[in-house]
């Protein structure tokens, strides 16, 4: 096992760089002039401000030298800086990232749970009423939009009945933790601020309800027909056959087995809300990089744009080698096949 | 007579399929007494595993399941899940037929017979459930159990995976074992060790087993009395002895032809012509007519009832005719 992480790493490089290599080629074939937001649309006639700031941003020079250029300072650790904040697009993303992490860590945690538990009951009482609510609760997380529900779950919880604040990531009278982990629900534990914790967690119930329900649709599927598939096995009639109960049959024996195969498509749901966050994060004003990247876009920020996207395609691949050990430590028999 | 320890009366077994209910087992009476070895032959299909499915109440619930089955003078039909799920594993085990597919591939050896010992021991200490699970190990002849404690199912082979299945089912010493197909899957060397465990368990133990097979050289090995099902029906039950020696079912005697024997020099097996109908195509007479040498026009008119023949009982219309027993001798 030790060896395929290994493996993996070592191709990780390799993978990024043609991540890279595409995005960068895409953004510089984009039709647009990234002037336009670095010196504003008035300057774009005068012809000295226009060379300066080309020459300030390296734009004077030819795509592959840019590349090259790119691939050089990104070899240490630098992702350039963004044309809009001005500011090391690392360093944008050093903050930004941890406020995703924490909504995308708590959406797939309601969207694993949700989807899991929707899934036991869809397939313990496979094609009965249950099992249609069940599915149909799943399939409108899908298929409602999430700018639409998110408006909605504002307007109902916080405007209309005041149950849960609105939109950022603490009330906006109280004093933000000073940054440790950028994890607001760990530094304002780390700060002893648990009145801030409250808040917190607060403010993320509804984006990670939004976003969580988003994905339960597919988890619930995966995790459905895998289930019904192992609770037809042997061994199921035979945990049955020892005396035990439906629930640690269920639990115990089937959902363990069930889940082997619905890891894959828990892994790559994390990675996707990694960058699929954006319309939330745009509805609840939250300060993560799926905001960021719209930003950076819109203004054809190029260093921002492929920061972006670096860190996408690596939430991806580190998504994939999770997924790997996590498929090695739910089922033995891969321990030595791997 | 005291009560037998397991009496089937009048068991029906229905599925639903798409055209309807279809009766996969009508009629079934079987009773087991303790400490006693009862073969349940057939061909697959026949309803052997519904049948004894249903007696631990593992039938899916579209099943439809009537009739009485008592254990130990207890009314089980139907009974509620609770009472059920203590008989289960306590007083009643199953050994499955494949050992490959009844563990389960992501726990432990050791954990799948230590919960078996938890669910119906739950005063014991954790030290007192392993030891027990390491001597049940040894119980079914698993070398180095210490070693094997702890690991999965798909470190061992067939017959070791069978022994595990077997130390399972007799955790809790159950008054009744119900082993289907136990030796199907397996290699013959590893059948025959297989088969010593069971005489073991009945000798050592008082177990009482239901042995669900198609292979009559099993229960002629084993058992005391047999039943033999066709098409979800008794066609004959009796004594093994006499039933080897004189079957009155002309699908008794054609199974009983169908084992190759090794004084017999001739290179053809016999194979039983024709397939049991299927659920949905039952004949109106006898469901063996069709495949029958013997049949005659009463049997496609009617269903035989059991009827009681020297020491067996036997479903078929023509078992009182005594030149057609002698000629049931002579297959064809």
């Amino acid at each position: 096992m030790l060896k395929v992480v290994v493996r993996r790493l070592l191709v990780m490089p390799f993978l990024l760089l043609g991540i890279v290599t595409a995005t960068f080629l895409l953004a510089q074939f984009t039709k647009g002039n990234p002037l336009v937001s670095i010196i504003g649309a008035r300057n774009l006639d005068n012809a000295e401000v226009v060379a300066a700031a080309k020459a300030r941003w390296g734009l004077d020079r030819s795509v592959p030298e840019r590349y090259a250029i790119y691939v050089w300072n990104l070899a240490h650790g630098d992702l350039g800086t963004s044309f809009r904040t001005k500011q090391p697009v690392l360093k944008d993303l050093a903050q930004r990232l941890p406020a995703t992490l924490e909504l995308v860590i708590c959406a797939m945690i309601v969207g694993a749970a949700g989807g899991i538990a929707l899934a036991i009951v869809s397939a313990e009482f496979k094609n009965s009423l249950a099992d249609h609510v069940a599915r149909l609760v799943a399939l409108m997380g899908s298929c409602l939009p999430v700018f639409w529900l998110g408006l909605i779950a504002l307007f109902l919880f916080s405007v209309q009945t005041r149950l849960l604040p609105g939109p950022g990531r603490l009330d906006i009278r109280a004093v933000a933790p000073p940054v440790t982990t950028g994890f607001m629900l760990v530094d304002t534990l780390l700060a002893g601020n648990v009145a801030g914790f409250i808040d917190a967690a607060r403010h993320l119930v509804l984006p990670s309800l939004v976003l969580g329900w988003s994905v339960m649709g597919i988890v619930a599927r995966m995790v459905r027909a895998s289930m019904l598939d192992v609770l037809g096995q042997d061994y199921i009639t035979m945990a049955r056959a020892k005396g035990a109960g439906r629930l640690r049959v269920l639990v115990h024996h089937a959902l363990a087995n069930a889940l082997i195969p619905a890891l894959t498509i828990l892994g790559f749901t994390f990675a996707y809300l990694i960058t699929g966050s954006v319309l939330v994060e745009t509805i609840f004003s939250w300060p993560g990089i799926g905001s960021y990247a719209v930003e950076a876009a819109r203004s054809l920020d190029y260093p921002a744009i492929t920061g972006v996207t670096i860190i996408g395609g690596l939430g991806f691949l580190v998504a994939n080698l999770l997924t790997d050990v996590a498929y090695a430590a739910a089922d033995p028999r891969m321990r030595e096949a791997t | 007579m005291a009560v037998p320890l397991l009496d089937i009366k009048g068991l029906a077994v229905t599925i639903p399929t798409r055209g309807g209910e279809r009766a996969a087992v009508s009629n079934v009476d079987f009773s087991v007494d303790r400490g006693e070895v009862v073969g349940l032959v057939g061909e697959s299909g026949s309803g052997k595993s519904l049948s004894m499915l249903a007696v631990m109440g593992l039938l899916p619930r579209q099943f439809g399941v009537s009739g009485s089955i008592r254990f130990d003078g207890e009314e089980i039909a139907g009974a509620p899940e609770r009472r059920l799920r203590a008989l289960r594993g306590r007083r009643i085990a199953m050994v499955f037929q494949d050992p490959m597919t009844a563990l389960n591939p992501v726990q432990t050896i050791g954990a799948q017979i230590t919960e078996m010992i938890r669910l119906h021991n739950a005063g014991m200490s954790r030290a007192q459930v392993r030891q027990k699970a390491l001597s049940l190990l040894e119980a079914v002849a698993i070398p180095a159990p210490e070693r094997r404690f702890d690991q999965y199912p798909h470190e061992f082979s067939g017959g070791m995976r069978q022994r595990v299945v077997i130390a399972i089912a007799i955790a809790n010493d159950p008054d009744l074992l119900i082993a289907d197909e136990p030796t199907t899957a397996l290699d013959v060397t590893i059948q025959a060790q297989i088969m010593e465990i069971f005489a073991g368990l009945r000798a050592e133990r008082g177990m009482a087993i239901v042995l669900i097979t198609h292979d009559l050289g099993l229960v002629a090995g084993l058992a005391d009395r047999m039943s033999v099902l066709y098409a979800g029906r008794i066609a004959e039950r009796g004594p093994v002895g006499p039933l080897f020696a004189a079957p009155r079912h002309p699908y008794t005697a054609s199974l009983l032809a169908a084992v190759p024997s090794i004084d017999d020099v001739s290179e053809r097996l016999h194979a039983i012509p024709g397939t049991p109908p299927s659920l949905s195509e039952r004949p109106p007479g006898c469901a063996f007519a069709p495949r029958c040498d013997f049949a005659v026009p009463a049997c496609r008119a009617s269903e035989p009832d059991l009827t009681r023949v020297g020491g067996s009982v036997v479903a078929c219309h023509r078992a009182n005719d005594p030149a057609f027993a002698a000629r049931l001798k002579e297959p064809a």
